[in-house]
């Protein structure tokens, strides 16, 4: 039996059902359509973005743009600059994780919450807030000037000393993270069989932790990769291949410095130069990405 | 011999550990020290003058500054209801699992897409394009200060926008990491008692989950004051203060980035003067972020 809802009213039943036309569920539908508007606002930089660098970057995408260097002559390429992202990221790499992972292993096993950990994890907060560019500063007044290392100024490992300032605040809270994820029980049958802290660390909580290290300092690189201003005045820049051992002591270009460079040159050949670095950097910082995730995935399952 | 394995590598994670502080306490005393000079020259007034000329020899940041603080702000005023609202939306249970997962997918990598070459797509797609609408905002408003100048390619708004396209992210990411944390329990009480899925939204969810949002937005804060090379590439660098958002200006950052590498030794202490405070106004918001997340969060 169904009632009318002048019926319904009349015997005190509540009406149910639901009325389109009330104010609140008005305002429901209204708000839902504008959250999915700026759903759609907020995605809509990615693609537009991605298309640009897909289309004017990889139109331009050849194999000699990689056999050529970026001398500034006709039918220069990005191959010297390829390399030096690589080895300035590899470098930063070097130093960021024995460190980070170091301090994230103090922090996660050895430190009990103490105050001194309190400081350390707060300023490895702080740290991860300090602009790129001060980091750069920092690095070309400490190294850079001072000529500290051997003599060289400018240099690749300048350069991949201060991305290593930007990476080592995510290794550190990545590791620190990811070993408080390990069960207390690992530990306890590691000591119980008669393991030294040491050895339990080293192997059976750093293995069970691998995972989400992996995912965090993967991530961490894939930044730094693309991280441009703290390498303008401590790598610089370079028209010339790395040579040997040697290149790590000289001023060396990267992707990302070759894409600032060009991008403000009034030179189209140059301007489209700078699309083609940003495809491959992109690329490469995308697959980085995927990977890391693909990692946590393979992990979670 | 185990016993000083033990020992030895207990003092090389603290050794490690302490990396941190000392890096941070030298980069404080470097760009302090380097400061010292200009900053015993000009003292407070660097702050609020802005005159920047190289050839007399002076100094004052008050337009980078100014630049920096109105840049950020701005761009988070634009950001933060497009991000918790997009937050919002993929958290919700409007769209299908897979479409929202690729929505806050396709966030996140927006975020791992370098300032560069956002700087790039700025300069020529962007800027080009948003063009006639500021000129159209010029020729319509132009009597408001700030539409007062015509635009001229680089400028405020377009480096506003570009910081918004890249604080979007941390924001999105982190108000739905927070979100999602919000308790079922919560939001099943609140249809329970007969509420909108909005109603739910805005009385229970987000009050639930602002120590997250609210530390996201102060991170996004931070984030956008120090940004770099997007806003050096699409900013014009221009010491000369305007009240208008058309006409082109400059930021801490950005001129730190264009004129670092050739000053010489007073434009090299100004330059760290204008670092110092810049250093001084990202640690107090990332400090007070710290803070009201303590302060804000909820115990269940």
């Amino acid at each position: 039996m169904t009632l009318s809802s002048t019926a319904r009213l009349a015997l005190g039943v509540p009406d149910l059902t639901y009325r389109q036309g009330l104010r609140r569920n008005v305002i429901n539908r209204m708000l839902t359509i504008l959250a999915g508007l700026f759903a759609a606002i907020a995605v809509l930089p990615l693609i537009a973005v991605l298309a640009y660098v897909l289309v004017k970057g990889g139109g331009m995408l050849n194999l000699s743009l990689f056999t050529a260097r970026s001398s500034g002559l006709p039918g220069e390429g990005i191959g010297n600059a390829v390399i030096g992202t690589v080895l300035v990221t590899f470098i930063s790499a070097l130093i960021a994780i024995p460190v980070g992972v170091g301090g994230g292993i103090f922090l996660a096993e050895y430190s009990r919450g103490g105050s001194f950990a309190q400081f350390i994890r707060f300023g490895t907060n702080v740290m991860a807030g300090v602009p790129s560019i001060i980091a750069g500063v920092f690095v070309y007044i400490a190294i850079v000037k001072t000529k500290i290392i051997f003599g060289n100024s400018y240099s690749a490992l300048a350069g991949g000393i201060a991305l290593s300032i930007l990476m080592l605040p995510t290794v550190i809270k990545t590791t620190d993270e990811g070993l408080k994820l390990v069960s207390d029980d690992l530990r306890r049958a590691a000591l119980g069989v008669g393991a030294s802290r040491f050895v339990t660390i080293l192997r059976i909580t750093l293995p069970s932790a691998f995972t989400p290290i992996a995912t965090g300092v993967v991530l961490s690189i894939a930044r730094a990769a693309g991280e441009t201003a703290p390498l303008i005045f401590t790598a610089l820049f370079s028209s010339y291949w790395p040579q040997g051992i040697n290149s790590i002591f000289n001023p060396i270009a990267t992707l990302s410095v070759l894409i600032y460079n060009y991008a403000r040159l009034p030179y189209p050949a140059q301007n489209e130069l700078a699309w083609a670095a940003s495809f491959v950097l992109v690329l490469f910082i995308l697959i980085i990405n995927l990977f890391a995730r693909w990692l946590r995935r393979f992990a979670a399952s | 011999m185990e016993k000083s394995v033990d020992a030895g590598f207990r003092i090389l994670a603290v050794a490690l550990a302490s990396v941190v502080a000392m890096v941070l306490l030298a980069i404080l005393i470097v760009v302090f020290w380097g400061s010292l000079d200009s900053m015993g020259r000009y003292g407070w007034s660097f702050l609020v003058t802005s005159n920047w000329n190289p050839v007399k020899d002076e100094y004052g940041a008050f337009t980078a500054i100014y630049g920096t603080l109105l840049t950020s702000l701005l761009a988070l005023l634009i950001a933060v209801p497009l991000g918790v609202g997009t937050a919002i939306f993929i958290t919700e249970n409007i769209i299908p699992l897979k479409i929202r997962t690729l929505i806050g997918l396709m966030v996140e990598l927006l975020a791992a897409i370098p300032s560069v070459v956002l700087g790039l797509w700025a300069i020529f797609v962007m800027e080009p394009f948003i063009k006639p609408f500021l000129e159209l905002l010029h020729t319509t408003l132009g009597w408001i200060p700030l539409f007062s100048t015509a635009p001229k390619g680089p400028g405020i708004a377009p480096a506003v926008l570009i910081l918004v396209v890249m604080i979007l992210p941390i924001i999105t990411a982190i108000s739905r990491d927070s979100l999602n944390q919000v308790p079922m329990q919560l939001r099943q009480a609140a249809y329970g008692v007969g509420t909108t899925r909005w109603g739910a939204i805005l009385n229970v969810m987000l009050p639930a989950a602002i120590s997250g949002i609210v530390g996201g937005v102060m991170l996004a804060l931070g984030r956008a004051m120090g940004e770099t090379m997007a806003v050096t590439m699409i900013i014009g660098n221009s010491n000369n203060f305007s009240w208008s958002l058309l006409a082109p200006g400059n930021t801490i950052s950005a001129m730190l980035a264009n004129q670092f590498g050739e000053a010489d030794a007073s434009q090299v202490s100004s330059l760290m003067y204008a670092a110092f405070v810049l250093m001084i106004l990202t640690l107090a918001v990332n400090i007070i972020a710290q803070w009201l997340v303590k302060r804000l969060s909820l115990k269940y």
